[in-house]
């Protein structure tokens, strides 16, 4: 499996100063060998995921990544397409339970409590990691519902006051509050595309969660909105640690204060952000951030 | 059209586009050809039934003046009153020239035989019209009414059609005279199954597919639908799950006898419930339309978007809370759609009940789920099957009563769809 990925980027594998052909025995050995380049570890971390494996079926996605968050930063994980960033995050607040098929091995702790554990229930777990997906999924329900929800399930609050309070809390955090306050009873897909997705931002942060995974928030977004939204996440991040998978190197650069590169489920390379994208250590990372591949 | 270009690329794409769009004419043809073909059968289906039907919501009285004669009323009893003979005694009075034992019998053969209930009824009512005169329109015999309503031809030799010349005389006096006249048949809507046409109504079979579908509905919809959901949500996909989604598809096409031949083995055979009774006749029907309604259910679930569930899940709803507040909602529209199609399959079913038995002679209406009843298709076929002419009209009378009851569901599934349907 891994020797035809590696044979199928033949670029890669020439820029690494390696032969093109090589037996399946030679890459499987070569892909273990791939050390994380930089530190991925911090000092009292928010999460801490150890040798995580994550496989759909008999195909591993994940190999081997372990990687510290640290609480009050903005990590950006970046990589080509299909390398498994999405997987990684979702991994996180074990949303891949629900995937046919896949398999998570390893070790990811919050707080030193372990995700994985049998007496952890995943309900209060994802209350605590908040996510946001790469296409906006408002309910299809009116905009107060949407952000309402959240808190009425957990027992947030005691009454309508409360809750009121924290629906407009969250939106106006989420900078939608102004565009929205007339029309809080009108269904949240009536939006655009970019008010969507920052009503599910809203959404998520409504039930006060301790992370935000956040997978290519800004994919379908003008650039406008995608300010707003880079403000909100530079904002959000002085009380949450906040995860989010770009493909704009831009974007990551702007708001993260760490990088995260993935290639083929490989962590590549982890380090301050400036330092990634001004020197770059690896090879794959310096050829994905220089264009010349990805 | 076409231009001449220098690119021959689009040369070869001009040259080919007359072909391609006398294709899609050709297509287009073919379709409507096929829709213009099924709606002339809709059309003559329907043509022929309201045809032969609608002469059926008519009927025929005879008015008769009765004398309740206080000797007939010597015991306290009302029925053995001799209502019969107050009947006779009427229709004498009306053609005192006829005296022969053979002529009275032909004369009195012109109102039906439940002429003399009622009477009884009217004097159960109103006891103080014992000793009175009064004039009342009783039923006309069947044949009387096929004829008056031109079923029967006059100008046969006589020994070819069922009222005989003298009948035919006196009919015309009684006509003449303004003693006959049609109206509305409310018979047909409020009284059961009858051996004499003019008697018959379809109030009882009604009752009895009220009854048989309240069983089946209430049972099938939650079954079916839980069923649908916690194959959909819950249950991990593997062998098992397969092999029962396989057979639950292969239920839906097993001919219904079939599950008629098991509900007499196992509803009352083995557990020994009434024969042809609602509960039983709606527990077959609820194996029936339990496949129907699953995987009209799953489909629809499918069709919910996983956006949806993620959404929920990533936000710390449980399982049930995603399905019960997100997806059900959303899939409800199609469920209920589903729901009423299986309804309106099982209101027209007629073979699995057949072999519970409700296809037996009942003329009380059902009041309840273990009275003995028929529904409205068996007493169709059962009309059907009888010799006598008034219960062909009465025939296509029920078919169309079926039919609407059909159009009211199938509207019903239209609105419930727009109503719960959730705009996005
Ligand atoms: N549900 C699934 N079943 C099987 N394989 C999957 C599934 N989801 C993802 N994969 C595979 O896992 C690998 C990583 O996918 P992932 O979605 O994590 O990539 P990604 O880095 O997020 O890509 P993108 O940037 O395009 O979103 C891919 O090879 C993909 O084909
Ligand atoms: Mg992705």
């Amino acid at each position: 499996m891994e020797s035809l990925v590696e044979t199928a980027n033949p670029g890669v594998l020439s820029a690494a100063g390696k032969e093109e052909i090589l037996s399946e025995a030679t890459s499987k050995a070569l892909h273990q060998v791939r050390e994380t380049v930089g530190n991925p570890f911090v000092d009292n971390p928010r999460m801490t995921c150890r040798e995580v494996n994550v496989y759909y079926g008999d195909k591993k996605a994940i190999n081997n990544v372990s990687i510290d968050i640290a609480r009050n930063e903005v990590i950006a994980m970046i990589g080509p397409s299909g390398c498994g960033k999405s997987t990684f995050l979702r991994c996180l607040n074990r949303m891949n339970d629900t995937v046919e098929g896949c398999r998570v091995t390893g070790d990811i702790r919050l707080d030193g409590m372990d995700i994985h554990d049998r007496n952890v229930d995943v309900v209060p777990l994802r209350a605590r990691i908040g996510m946001v997906f790469q296409k906006p999924n408002p309910f299809p329900k009116s905009i107060y519902d949407n952000v309402a929800y959240g808190p009425k399930i957990h027992g947030l609050v005691q009454n309508k006051a409360e809750l009121d309070e924290i629906v407009e809390g969250s939106l106006k955090k989420a900078g939608l509050w102004e565009e929205v306050r007339e029309r809080l009873n009108q269904p949240g897909t009536g939006l655009s595309g970019g008010q969507q997705q920052r009503l599910c931002i809203a959404r998520a942060i409504a039930v006060s969660p301790e992370m935000i995974l956040m997978d290519e928030p800004c994919s379908a977004l003008d650039p406008i909105a995608t300010a707003r939204i880079e403000e909100l996440i530079a904002e959000l991040r002085e009380q949450y640690s906040i995860v989010i998978v770009t493909h704009s190197m831009q974007q990551a650069a702007r708001v993260s204060q760490r990088t995260a590169y993935f290639h083929l489920g490989d962590l590549i390379e982890v380090g301050m952000t400036d330092r990634v994208f001004t020197n770059p250590r690896h090879q794959l990372t310096e050829d994905y951030i220089t264009g010349r591949f990805g | 059209m076409k231009q001449p270009t220098t690119n021959p690329a689009i040369d070869k794409v001009n040259r080919g586009l007359r072909r391609r769009y006398r294709a899609e004419r050709r297509f287009r043809i073919c379709g409507a050809t096929a829709i213009i073909t099924a709606l002339c059968f809709l059309f003559l289906l329907f043509f022929s039934i309201v045809a032969n039907g609608y002469k059926a919501f008519q009927k025929t009285y005879i008015q008769i003046d009765v004398f309740f004669d206080p000797a007939e009323f010597a015991n306290e009893n009302l029925a053995t009153a001799n209502f019969p003979g107050l009947v006779k005694t009427s229709m004498s009075s009306l053609f005192p020239e006829v005296n022969s034992r053979g002529d009275k019998k032909e004369l009195f053969y012109l109102v039906s035989p439940g002429a003399s209930f009622q009477l009884m009824q009217l004097v159960k009512n109103n006891p103080n019209l014992i000793g009175q005169q009064q004039s009342v329109w009783v039923a006309a015999n069947d044949d009387v009414d096929m004829l008056l309503k031109g079923h029967i031809d006059r100008t046969r030799p006589e020994t070819e059609r069922r009222v005989s010349d003298k009948q035919l005389a006196w009919l015309d006096a009684l006509a003449a005279d303004g003693k006959i006249k049609k109206t509305f048949n409310t018979t047909f809507f409020t009284s059961g199954d009858s051996r004499e046409p003019e008697l018959a109504g379809i109030w009882g079979a009604t009752c009895g597919s009220f009854y048989t579908l309240l069983i089946t509905l209430s049972l099938s919809f939650p079954i079916g639908v839980a069923a649908a959901v916690y194959l959909e949500e819950f249950a991990p996909k593997n062998r098992w799950t397969d092999i029962i989604e396989v057979n639950i598809n292969n239920l839906a096409a097993v001919p219904s006898i079939v599950y008629g031949l098991l509900g007499l083995a196992v509803f009352i055979n083995f557990f020994g419930m009434p024969r042809s009774t609602p509960v039983v006749g709606g527990l077959v029907l609820t194996l029936m339309t339990l496949p129907i309604i699953i995987i009209a259910s799953r489909a629809s679930l499918k069709s919910v978007p996983p956006s949806i569930r993620e959404a929920a899940l990533g936000i710390g709803a449980s399982k049930m809370q995603m399905v019960a507040h997100h997806v059900l909602p959303l899939a409800l529209p199609g469920m209920l759609t589903g729901t009423i199609i299986g309804m309106a399959h099982a209101l027209g079913e007629t073979a699995p009940l057949l072999m519970v038995g409700m296809v037996a002679f009942i003329v009380d209406i059902p009041h309840g789920f273990t009275d003995p009843a028929t529904v409205l298709p068996v007493q169709i076929y059962l009309w059907s099957d009888s010799p006598e002419r008034a219960f062909v009209e009465k025939t296509s009378a029920a078919i169309m009563v079926l039919l609407i009851f059909l159009f009211l569901m199938n509207a019903a599934a239209v609105y419930l769809r727009k109503r719960f349907e959730i705009k996005w």
